[in-house]
């Protein structure tokens, strides 16, 4: 991380106070007024435009690898996605994908 | 049904909060342990599990700031996360819009995924209930989620340097993201919308870090409203 301390303090207060103002929008600053039915439509996938696609990457070519593609990693990956998407239990799909992790690291002797 | 007190409101708000203590506490944890292995000071990792208050967000910001994004990038791409909090702000307005403004004020720090999501079924079994036991609620929900997300955050960034690499931590984020969405993925449309998401944002990997995600965020989210706009039409 290259930034200074006062930018790092500035990308914290400013994401703070842009996720305030988005938590308060219609409920303290539009009031009542209702909210288009087109742009309700595009906010409701919002998290899973954004998250897939920050994840991508991570999964199939990781830093702590240098880059290469790791088996116990991807592997990791698909089992949570493949649980969380089953389940629909966020708890369960992470304790599944840590012991898959970890299982397979063991496997590969890398743990 | 017997009449409810705003007091009696808010104890069942924080009843029904506390089974969320075994998601926030890990993921508060590992966000210490993440900032903090990322560069990031005590004071800071602290400052954004206070004033930013958004599991998802952080984790984002965090690593887009671990690849040395632009900082417009770093806040566009974090503020596009929490977009969904606009949406819960505005479902929100029929139950608590008459309420004071200071009490929405107050509603609005702590308006995240959980209180939101279990006071918008609560609030429609309790037909009886006025705005002053609705707003208890929301705040009781939310009382025992925000001092465990700060306190444990603290302890992640306390006892995480202490963390050897071979536990590969560094994993602990992308699963984080996955049991994320992976249990959003409910319809057609989302799905359409995360495999436009990935596809689009592995293309444009080579643009400045950042970019290439908000790109994908943007054709992701008008695939995933197209699709639900088609469907609507086939059902109809």
């Amino acid at each position: 991380m290259t930034y200074s301390v006062g930018q790092i303090w500035f990308i914290i207060l400013a994401l703070a106070l842009g996720t305030y103002l988005i938590r308060l929008s219609f409920l303290g600053l539009v009031g009542r007024r209702p909210m288009p039915p087109a742009v309700l439509r595009l906010l409701r996938y919002t998290p899973v435009a954004v998250l897939p696609g920050m994840v991508a990457p991570l999964v199939l070519w990781p830093a702590a690898t240098g880059g290469q593609i790791d088996p116990p990693r991807l592997l990791a990956a698909l089992v949570t996605l493949a649980f969380g998407f089953k389940t629909r239990n966020l708890l369960a799909a992470l304790g599944t994908g840590a012991a898959t992790l970890y299982a397979a690291l063991w496997l590969t002797g890398q743990l | 049904m017997p009449a409810t007190t705003a007091k009696s409101a808010y104890w069942s708000g924080v009843r029904d909060g506390l089974p969320f203590l075994l998601v926030v506490t890990p993921f508060a944890v590992l966000f210490g342990v993440v900032a903090m292995d990322a560069g990031l000071t005590l004071g800071q990792t602290m400052g954004f599990s206070v004033t930013v208050f958004a599991g998802a967000a952080q984790f984002a910001a965090l690593q887009l700031m671990v690849d040395n994004a632009g900082i417009a990038l770093v806040l566009l791409a974090a503020l596009a996360v929490n977009l969904r909090m606009a949406m819960y702000s505005a479902a929100l307005v029929p139950w608590l819009g008459a309420a004071p403004l200071w009490q929405r004020a107050v509603v609005a720090y702590v308006n995240v995924d959980q209180t939101y999501a279990v006071s918008m079924v609560r609030f429609d079994e309790r037909t009886d209930w006025g705005v002053a036991q609705r707003v208890a609620f929301f705040l009781g929900v939310a009382t025992p989620i925000t001092p465990m997300w700060v306190a444990m955050t603290a302890v992640g960034a306390l006892v995480g340097s202490r963390i050897p690499p071979e536990w590969a931590l560094d994993f602990a984020l992308p699963i984080t993201f996955i049991g994320m969405f992976a249990p959003m993925l409910k319809t057609l449309a989302h799905v359409v919308a995360a495999a436009v998401s990935v596809a689009v944002a592995l293309a444009l990997l080579g643009l400045p870090s950042g970019l290439g995600l908000l790109i994908a965020a943007g054709a992701a989210m008008v695939a995933g409203a197209t699709v639900e706009t088609i469907m609507e039409r086939r059902a109809a």
